[in-house]
């Protein structure tokens, strides 16, 4: 017999009490640690202990470069209207809706119209978490419209990339793009309008082999990979591995690709210092 | 042999025994599998390893072809020549992608897969035209850029893409031909003209159809599928108002009769020479811009 009784009481475990920890932590593919996804985010999607770029999305990165994060956005509505009716296992309208549903866009870019440093810019960023950034009728459309807004308006042209290239679901429709932007681009150079490529994780295909490389200044994020064919690709046609580091941002320094690799949290010093050597010098202001 | 593979994305040379669609039973509607069938005859008859290739139909379009090497940077790529040669007795620059038909030769024009170097080469001889006030002719046929370690470490995307923009500013005429496989930016590279005409049976394609299927479907057996997908045909390509005309091709196609189908692609080259001699360097270089911002516009507001 027992001389003393205890109530056992049930221990409340109400659902509510439970922390959540799922989704709050992530972990560092550079140096492995767990981060605090807060953490992160306070610090632009970089890794704050390795200096790791994690991908930004395309809003992020306006309201991080434009003068207090203020921008108009321009074409907005552009929608494509699947030149190809391309069904593959689902059909590409379906994929569409879904990516427009998932990121609140119409489509992989955003074009906005700000200052930067005070100075009005254009400012293109591509949205990778649509259709893996890809090019088609409606990102050509825009950036060959954000380069005739630069050509009308002398407004330097900034266009920060993160792409897998061309967009298959619209076949050559795509792959024109790329002649419609270089074609733009040959007169935003004659007009002596800055323009400035910035590549982030990932720029490949059909975006690399065609405006992200024909900056004035092609600078890149640090690690970012940027290529023209995809690293599974070469690995398939040389039949062997690709050796560590090959086609990230350091790399493509070393084989003179780049003019330089800027951190994020520098991208938008460097940016003002890039336009005040590219655009005419205002008149001194005695301070 | 791996050697005698084509070097890209996962294609097989062509042989005629492996022409027909995929084994694999699949449910496909009638439609679907008509479709599927006819673009993979196009692709088959696209790469019919006795079609003429750019060596070919320089022999029989033009005299005193004078072949010119180098990008004066690197190398000299085989996979992409270029020359002076006369065209009904007009000096002209021809460039193009070159193929080779046995094992040496293939590898010897790394299959047609052009590296930097080659993009460059023709760039600087299209520039030479322009100094001298020639018309240029190239010609298309390639399964794409060479996706390579060295291609890469050299910068291929960006020898594209310099290509696309510098090729826009020339001041003389520019008539393109996609004659078998137009693959991706390595063909656009040399296609920035103020005409783009395709062979009947050629194709152009932002991505091989073996590609695309094993990305979209997760298999290349579904090539055929990805062909049709894809709208890579010639009269596709008219419908979307992406090339400017079809060359006709002998029965069967041009390799039947590579002399007729050459002759055919003359006359339209001839044609559209005629067109564009009369504009001024302005005017042709105006024309471009606008030939080309024109292009795709598959969007609404």
């Amino acid at each position: 017999m027992t001389w003393f009784r205890k109530d056992r009481k049930p221990l409340a475990t109400t659902p509510e009490k439970r922390v959540r920890t799922e989704g709050l932590w992530t972990k560092c593919e550079g140096c492995r640690n767990i981060i605090w996804k807060k953490d992160l985010e306070a610090n632009l999607q970089v890794c704050p202990r390795c200096n790791q770029h994690f991908r930004l999305d395309a809003r992020s990165r306006l309201q991080h470069l434009l003068d207090e994060g203020k921008y108009v956005e321009r074409d907005a509505t552009l929608t494509s209207t699947d030149p190809l009716d391309f069904t593959d296992v689902k059909p590409y309208r379906e994929r569409l809706k879904k990516a427009q549903q998932a990121t609140g866009l119409q489509d992989a870019l955003i074009t906005a119209e700000g200052t930067l440093g005070g100075r009005p810019v254009v400012l293109c960023a591509m949205e990778y978490g649509f259709i893996g950034g890809s090019m088609g009728a409606v990102v050509g459309e825009k950036i060959a419209r954000a380069v005739e807004y630069s050509l009308a308006s002398r407004r330097p042209l900034i266009i920060i990339a993160a792409s897998g290239g061309a967009r298959m679901m619209e076949g050559a429709v795509s792959l024109m793009q790329m002649g419609k932007i270089a074609a733009l681009l040959a007169q935003l150079d004659e007009a002596g309008v800055p323009f400035i490529s910035v590549l982030t994780d990932p720029t490949t295909g059909g975006v690399t082999a065609s405006f992200a490389m024909l900056g004035d200044l092609n600078i890149a994020e640090p690690g970012a990979l940027i290529g023209f064919a995809g690293p599974r690709v070469i690995e398939q046609t040389i039949r062997q591995k690709l050796p560590e580091g090959f086609q990230r941002s350091e790399f493509l320094l070393e084989h003179g690709m780049l003019d330089a690799i800027v951190s994020r949290k520098e991208m938008r010093d460097y940016l003002i210092r890039a336009l005040a050597f590219m655009t005419p010098d205002v008149a001194a202001t005695g301070a | 042999m791996d050697s005698s593979k084509p070097p890209s994305q996962a294609a097989k040379a062509v042989t005629p025994s492996e022409a027909a669609a995929p084994a694999p039973p699949r449910q496909l509607s009638p439609e679907l599998a008509a479709a599927a069938a006819e673009a993979w005859d196009r692709v088959t008859l696209a790469r019919h390893p006795q079609r003429p290739y750019t060596l070919d139909l320089i022999t029989e379009l033009f005299t005193d072809f004078t072949e010119l090497h180098g990008d004066r940077r690197f190398g000299d790529d085989e996979a992409m020549i270029a020359g002076l040669a006369r065209f009904q007795g007009r000096e002209v620059l021809v460039v193009g992608q070159q193929r080779g038909r046995n094992i040496k030769e293939k590898i010897r024009r790394n299959f047609g897969s052009p590296k930097p170097e080659g993009y460059r080469k023709a760039l600087r001889l299209m520039r030479l035209a322009d100094k001298f006030r020639r018309p240029i002719f190239t010609f298309i046929d390639t399964q794409g850029a060479y996706p390579g370690l060295d291609a890469e470490e050299r910068g291929q995307a960006e020898a594209i893409a310099y290509n696309l923009r510098e090729m826009v500013r020339l001041g003389v005429p520019i008539i393109c031909t996609i004659t078998g496989e137009g693959g991706s930016g390595g063909a656009l590279a040399i296609a920035m003209g103020n005409r783009v005409l395709m062979m009947e049976n050629a194709i152009y394609s932002v991505i091989t159809p073996e590609g695309c299927a094993s990305i979209m479907w997760r298999d290349a057996e579904q090539r055929d599928l990805a062909a049709a997908a894809l709208k890579l045909t010639a009269p596709e390509l008219l419908r979307l108002g992406l090339i400017d005309g079809i060359v006709p091709e002998p029965a069967g196609g041009a390799h039947e009769d590579p002399t007729q189908a050459a002759r055919a692609l003359g006359a339209a080259l001839a044609r559209s020479l005629d067109e564009l001699s009369p504009l001024s360097p302005a005017e042709l270089r105006q024309h471009r811009y606008d030939r080309f911002r024109a292009l795709g516009n598959c969007f609404t507001e």
